[in-house]
């Protein structure tokens, strides 16, 4: 005897059918889910393998050990072009006849003499002495040493001569070629020649660039959000102003250029392809961004903590100083750290504002003509020399650094500055 | 917000001769409107020195509506409008002599959820007491942490640990941390909205007996949904319906016979 038992629809074959299919569902939703990492992560593994693969070469650079006579009479003419060009044809004894010297001439940098010069001025009691010092390579030296102009290649298609190549070889086989951390890369301003061109120029112009966007953006944007949130009355006036702020957020950036163009430049006359103005641009272009992320960060306080201080009597403005705006802190400073990188990392707005220009002073003050890190990656990607090409990618790389270190600040103030309750 | 600021006369005797309880705070024809909606519909009350109010009735029936009026804690609130007259030792709280952020240091209010800062204990109670310039030094400022834990039973429990975040404590704790808090300003009344609704039934009775004790030094309203607690703690209640209030006598007499079948309803659980 069996007792009949009358299962619920529960146990029934449709009902674990249709449990089949959910879990079918969740894990497709899983699959795409990680599909959809996966191609992230690997485009990002290819964009950065690219970019470091181009660029880390240019963090090397090529360098002839020399051993300059300082002849006083040569030095009081300043003709240190001869002296650099003696030193070198006596480190290539082979070369004796002129078209040989002159084609020698190419190996060194065009900066090598004025090397020379600053030497001398640093330390005058050298004069008369001979001295062993390592001068740059021309950049296709440079480049040959790295592989990048190959000698199997027929000699009127290399951008290298046979001369030249048997000149290095010369140079290689006696050790005065070496190669060396590229300090230049990061001490130099612009240059039309590689190898003494350097980022530095740039960084410090989107420094100052950045300190004027963020003294003015911050309190602004800051100031913005808790008056809209904390103190506004809600009614037709704060709408539209939340309304156009929004908007603002997404207008293109080169919008922001053209007004910066017509105002600051246009109205007010503030110099051309200065930080004060890149920087009076970037916080227009900053400070929605700034103040949507702020309110973001006080609407997210509890209302019963801004009841607890008002119950004991706190005036509003103690209420949002003393208690909203700290619990609201983390949010805000993510929200501009994230606003100054995008900031960092703009273009086009500094070409109206004739920020894309070819600086070679380091700027020293915010009037000075500067450039900004993306602008001379920009103009060192239309440059036609190869050296260039792996300079483009290394000053790509130190942008990336910055940016790192700006998120990566963001996150670690969040962590510190972040409180439960 | 508009008030009316005509103040009857009878509002103004702040200590009438009715016992050793003089009137602390007088409501008199108090409407509320949240935009077009009333939600109060002319109260009139009278809340006496050293007692204990509780005010009951159902969910949305104005309670808390009413017990937020009494220390302009609506003013916060967008679209909120009050009328009529209410009064504190016969001044008009909404009139001009009154500052809220006074009104609020003399009239302090305890949460229906424990909203602690998310600061040490020390500094949840020291707060107040800080804004107001209540304490000229440290010693002093001590001294008053110290006895506002005590009054709120709280201090054996953490004077080990008065550094410590006072988020880290349990709910009760929490919730006799915001009365000590409140009680650290030395307020003349204190509102009570609901303050055990998020509490077990030990934490309660904890906060029960404080009740108790500081009615001594305090004028306490309180708002709540536990008729039992109300019976326990009060001596006066009220029983507000539909923004109404239908009833005001002493707890007893409310409890045990009360004249309106509304409020015999609601206490025997007919609704609400």
């Amino acid at each position: 005897m069996s007792v009949a038992v009358t299962k619920s629809r529960y146990q029934s074959e449709e009902f674990s059918a249709r449990l089949r299919r959910r879990y079918a569902a969740e894990r497709r939703f899983r699959i795409a889910g990680m599909l959809a990492v996966g191609i992230a992560s690997l485009m990002l593994v290819v964009l950065l393998g690219s970019i470091v693969s181009k660029g880390y070469t240019a963090f090397w650079q090529a360098q002839i050990r020399l051993e300059v006579t300082l002849d006083k009479q040569q030095v009081e003419e300043r003709n240190y072009t001869a002296i650099v060009r003696q030193a070198l044809y006596a480190q290539v004894p082979a070369a004796t006849d002129r078209a040989t010297r002159r084609s020698l001439n190419d190996l060194l940098s065009s900066g090598a003499p004025y090397e020379l010069e600053a030497m001398v001025n640093a330390n005058p009691s050298i004069v008369g002495t001979t001295q062993t010092v390592w001068v740059r390579a021309d950049d296709e030296i440079d480049q040959f040493m790295k592989g990048f102009i190959r000698r199997d290649v027929p000699e009127s298609e290399r951008r290298l001569s046979d001369v030249k190549i048997t000149a290095i070889d010369a140079l290689v086989a006696n050790g005065s070629i070496r190669s060396t951390f590229n300090t230049t890369l990061f001490t130099a301003g612009d240059s039309r020649e590689p190898e003494q061109a350097g980022i530095l120029g740039a960084v410090v112009g989107s420094a100052l660039t950045l300190v004027v966007t963020m003294l003015l953006s911050v309190p602004i944007g800051i100031a913005a959000a808790v008056y809209l949130e904390e103190f506004a009355p809600k009614n037709r006036w704060t709408d539209l102003i939340e309304v156009n702020i929004n908007n603002l957020a997404a207008v293109p950036s080169i919008i922001f250029g053209l007004l910066g163009l017509a105002v600051f430049l246009g109205f007010f006359g503030l110099p051309r392809s200065a930080p004060l103005v890149g920087g009076l641009v970037m916080a227009l272009m900053t400070l929605p961004v700034i103040i949507i992320a702020s309110r973001v960060a006080l609407k997210a306080v509890p209302p019963s903590i801004r009841e607890a201080a008002l119950g004991v009597g706190a005036s509003p403005l103690q209420t949002v100083t003393h208690h909203v705006l700290p619990l609201a802190l983390p949010g805000i400073l993510t929200g501009t750290i994230i606003g100054m990188a995008r900031a960092l990392g703009e273009t086009a707005p500094l070409l109206m504002i004739g920020m894309v220009a070819f600086i070679v002073d380091i700027p020293g003050g915010l009037t000075d003509s500067a450039t900004a890190m993306p602008v001379q990656i920009y103009m060192w990607a239309d440059s036609p020399e190869r050296a260039f090409t792996e300079r483009t990618s290394a000053a790509i790389l130190i942008l990336l650094a910055f940016l790192i270190l700006m998120n990566g600040l963001a996150v670690f103030l969040r962590k510190k500055f972040e409180r439960r309750w | 917000m508009s008030v009316q600021t005509h103040i009857p006369a009878t509002a103004m005797a702040s200590r009438p001769a009715a016992g050793i309880h003089g009137t602390k705070m007088v409501a008199r024809d108090v409407k509320v409107f949240y935009g077009a909606k009333q939600a109060l519909k002319g109260i009139n009350l009278e809340i006496q020195e050293n007692r204990v109010m509780a005010l009951i009735g159902p969910s949305g029936c104005g309670k808390s509506t009413f017990l937020r009026c009494l220390n302009r804690m609506n003013d916060t609130i967008e679209n909120c409008r009050v009328e009529g007259l209410i009064a504190l030792d016969g001044e008009d709280v909404y009139g001009k002599n009154i500052d809220a952020v006074q009104l609020r240091a003399r009239v302090g209010m305890v949460f229906q959820k424990p909203n602690p800062f998310p600061k040490s204990i020390y500094d949840n109670i020291a707060y107040g007491p800080r804004i107001h310039g209540i304490a000229s030094h440290r010693d002093e400022m001590d001294e008053i942490v110290q006895t506002s834990l005590q009054r709120a039973g709280l201090w054996n429990e953490v004077k080990d640990r008065l550094r410590e975040p006072g988020t880290g404590l349990s709910g009760g704790q929490q919730q006799r941390l915001c009365i000590a808090r409140a009680i650290a300003v030395s307020p003349e009344v204190i509102l009570m909205d609901e303050p055990c609704s998020a509490l077990d039934p030990i934490a309660t009775a904890h906060i029960e007996e404080l009740i108790d004790e500081l009615r001594e030094n305090y004028t306490i309203v309180i708002v709540t949904h536990n008729m039992q607690q109300a019976a326990r703690v009060s001596q006066k209640t009220a029983f507000f319906h539909l923004g109404d209030m239908v009833e005001c006598d002493d707890t007893e007499e409310i409890f045990t016979n009360p004249r309106d079948e509304r409020t015999q309803g609601y206490i025997t659980g007919r609704y609400g």
